[in-house]
């Protein structure tokens, strides 16, 4: 077990907080930068899929897991980002141009569906951002002439000053270049001001008012930026699958997009990553588990569906605080070894709070 | 759809009345759905996302109930009505009772996994499986001829059923001792406590209640659009009925389902394309703008 001896107020705050997060990340960064010259091509394609379901895992958990706000549209936002980059390459824009566009009109579509949100709690902004989903992806289907409506739309690769990033690994470094860059953008943000403004507001809202946080402006923020980094998620997603069309974008995937942040750990950013890679390599194991089924349990379509809900209800049943929390206790288990007990990360849980209000 | 189908004709009014009884036949079983989401909602302060998975489950039921069994339409009603009300109750005690107390979002994905495995389960039972049945009733497709209006008796039935339904709810909230136990427990579980009530027994009951009301909106929707495994998803339309209606209220529910059932229904013909799938959205948004809490919603202030 490792003491920190704080002398100073900066010490709370660095990005490394001691020398074994610089040795274990730079680790991970030497690992992930050698990766694509030793994997195969397939197991280089799903890295792509993590990367990108990070990003908007991090849009997701910036939203869910540090501002407690709920929504089950993200899929939208997914849907404008890919969409508004697939037009604007179309149109023969680089992707320095297309790529921040994207952004922005997402988090234009963040602000719109934000300010109603200003307003609404739980399980109502739940619904509305359901109903935001259902109708941005109505919108596609009909808008043909912009989008090709249900015939789809195909996506070239992705361009970048006369540079094409047509080959598995090149796509692999851009991909995983705007994850660190989103992730480190995040950890800035969470420690800045801002960031202390939206937790204050995920913890109690009425108490980060009194304290002089602007509900208003911070949520809208919050909503904005979120649907940014999903946007960018999308656009990378569009160059990934080459092939967008609107049933890409419904509320399944929405509720596919929540269950990265539930899995992965919701609250941390670790797992926004976690949850990616589990939703990636969660279909490769059913189907690899497939082959040793008796046939007749082999071909049936439902299992991926019971095998999905099942471990998301006994997630969220034995492990609330999702991959994350039981990593978390794995290695607090090494670090005291002989002292672990088994309470140490009981959650309370608190059967007075309740939503109504009386 | 049905309402365009049967439009010959008459007068603009005559086009407009049959629209309008499509619309609130459909209303109907948006709003038993949406019953289902009120009744545990007040209960549990739970959403559950597979209300509209436990209305598959129920038609389902109801189907296997008159085929294999070969039981006769109101036999058939009864039974699956009693088995899904122990699968509420069972479905209650072992996967929502453990994730009591946790936030309501973690909770929603609890009932989102459950609708997941239910979709996934019934896929794979031998007889049901992921094709489409038709559903068999004894109106089949007769019709009324009042003047120039044509009234298909399916869609008088589904709403003279529905009507039965809610006054039965009714004088069950009103005159049982069960009923009142529930309200009691749904206004204040402790309260209601202290009063002897057994609140954790009296929330299973509520889930089979819960789940007892959707089948039978699934048998009504069944001849409609006819028994298959993806037919859960209209559970996506009566949340905003719920919604419209404000969510902890048992008349709202039903008004919202009604509302949403006619506009759908008159945006269906009255309206470009595409209109008739987005209406029940846009109009819950619309709401929501207006009175965050719903029609019949209360608004309270949360004292510090």
């Amino acid at each position: 077990m490792r003491f920190i001896f704080k002398t100073d107020y900066r010490q709370d705050i660095r990005l490394f907080r001691h020398a074994g997060y610089v040795f274990w990340y730079g680790l991970l960064g030497v690992v992930l930068v050698a990766a694509p010259f030793v994997l195969s091509e397939y197991v280089i394609s799903q890295l792509h899929f993590v990367c990108i379901y990070s990003i908007v895992g991090f849009g997701l958990m910036l939203l869910v897991g540090f501002t407690g706000q709920i929504s089950l549209g993200h899929a939208a936002f997914l849907a404008v980002g890919a969409y508004t980059e697939a037009l604007l390459q179309g149109a023969g824009m680089p992707l320095w141009v297309s790529l921040p566009s994207a952004a922005l009109l997402s988090a234009a579509a963040g602000i719109i569906i934000g300010i109603p949100a200003l307003r609404l709690k739980g399980i109502y902004l739940a619904i509305a951002t359901l109903a935001f989903n259902v109708i941005v992806e109505e919108i596609i289907t009909r808008w043909e002439g912009l989008t090709g409506g249900n015939g789809g739309k195909h996506v070239k690769p992705a361009e970048l000053f006369g540079f094409t990033f047509d080959s598995d690994v090149s796509f692999y470094f851009l991909c995983l270049s705007l994850t660190v860059l989103s992730c480190l953008m995040l950890i800035n943000l969470l420690r800045s001001p801002t960031g202390r403004a939206f937790v204050a507001i995920r913890d109690s809202e009425i108490s980060a008012s009194c304290m002089g946080v602007n509900l208003a402006k911070y949520k809208t923020m919050s909503f904005a930026l979120s649907a940014a980094l999903t946007g960018v998620g999308g656009a990378l997603y569009a160059h990934k699958i080459t092939f967008i069309s609107p049933e890409q974008f419904t509320l399944l995937a929405s509720i596919e997009l929540v269950t990265i942040v539930i899995i992965g750990g919701i609250g941390s950013l670790h797992g926004a990553v976690f949850g990616a890679a589990f939703i990636i390599v969660l279909p490769q194991v059913i189907s690899v588990a497939k082959d040793y089924l008796p046939s007749g349990a082999a071909g049936i379509s439902g299992l991926q569906a019971i095998v999905f809900g099942v471990l998301l209800v006994a997630f969220i049943i034995f492990e609330p605080m999702g991959i994350y929390g039981r990593w978390l206790k794995v290695r607090t288990w090494f670090e005291l070894f002989p002292f672990y007990r088994q309470g140490m990360f009981r959650r309370q849980k608190s059967y007075m709070k309740s939503e109504r209000l009386r | 759809m049905r309402g365009r189908g049967i439009l010959g004709g008459g007068g603009l009014v005559n086009q407009f009345l049959q629209l309008l009884l499509a619309g609130v036949a459909q209303g109907c079983v948006y709003a038993l759905v949406a019953l289902g989401f009120v009744l545990i909602y007040k209960a549990t302060e739970t959403v559950n996302f597979a209300q509209g998975d436990l209305m598959m489950l129920g038609a389902f039921f109801a189907l296997t109930g008159s085929t294999t069994l070969g039981l006769p339409y109101w036999l058939t009603i009864v039974f699956a009505l009693a088995v899904m009300a122990v699968f509420g109750m069972l479905a209650e005690r072992l996967v929502l009772r453990p994730v009591l107390g946790y936030p309501a979002f973690t909770v929603v994905m609890v009932t989102i996994g459950m609708g997941y495995i239910l979709r996934g389960v019934v896929t794979m039972i031998p007889g049901w499986g992921t094709d489409t049945y038709t559903f068999a009733t004894p109106f089949a497709d007769a019709v009324i001829r009042l003047g120039a209006v044509v009234l298909a008796v399916q869609q008088l039935a589904v709403i003279g059923m529905t009507a039965a339904l809610c006054l039965a709810l009714y004088l069950f909230f009103r005159y049982a001792k069960l009923g009142v136990a529930m309200q009691a427990t749904s206004q204040n579980q402790l309260a209601a406590y202290y009063m002897g009530i057994p609140v954790r027994r009296v929330n299973m009951l509520i889930w089979g209640l819960s789940a007892a009301v959707a089948t039978f909106a699934g048998i009504l929707l069944a001849p409609v659009t006819f028994v298959h495994s993806n037919m859960g998803f209209i559970g996506l339309k009566a949340f905003p009925a719920a919604v419209v209606g404000g969510f902890g209220s048992v008349p709202g529910s039903i008004v919202g389902g009604l509302i949403i059932g006619v506009v759908e229904s008159l945006a269906g013909y009255y309206l470009p394309e595409g209109f008739k799938d987005v209406a029940a959205y846009v109009v819950v948004l619309i709401v929501l703008m207006v009175r965050p809490s719903g029609i019949f919603g209360e608004t309270a202030r949360k004292k510090v």
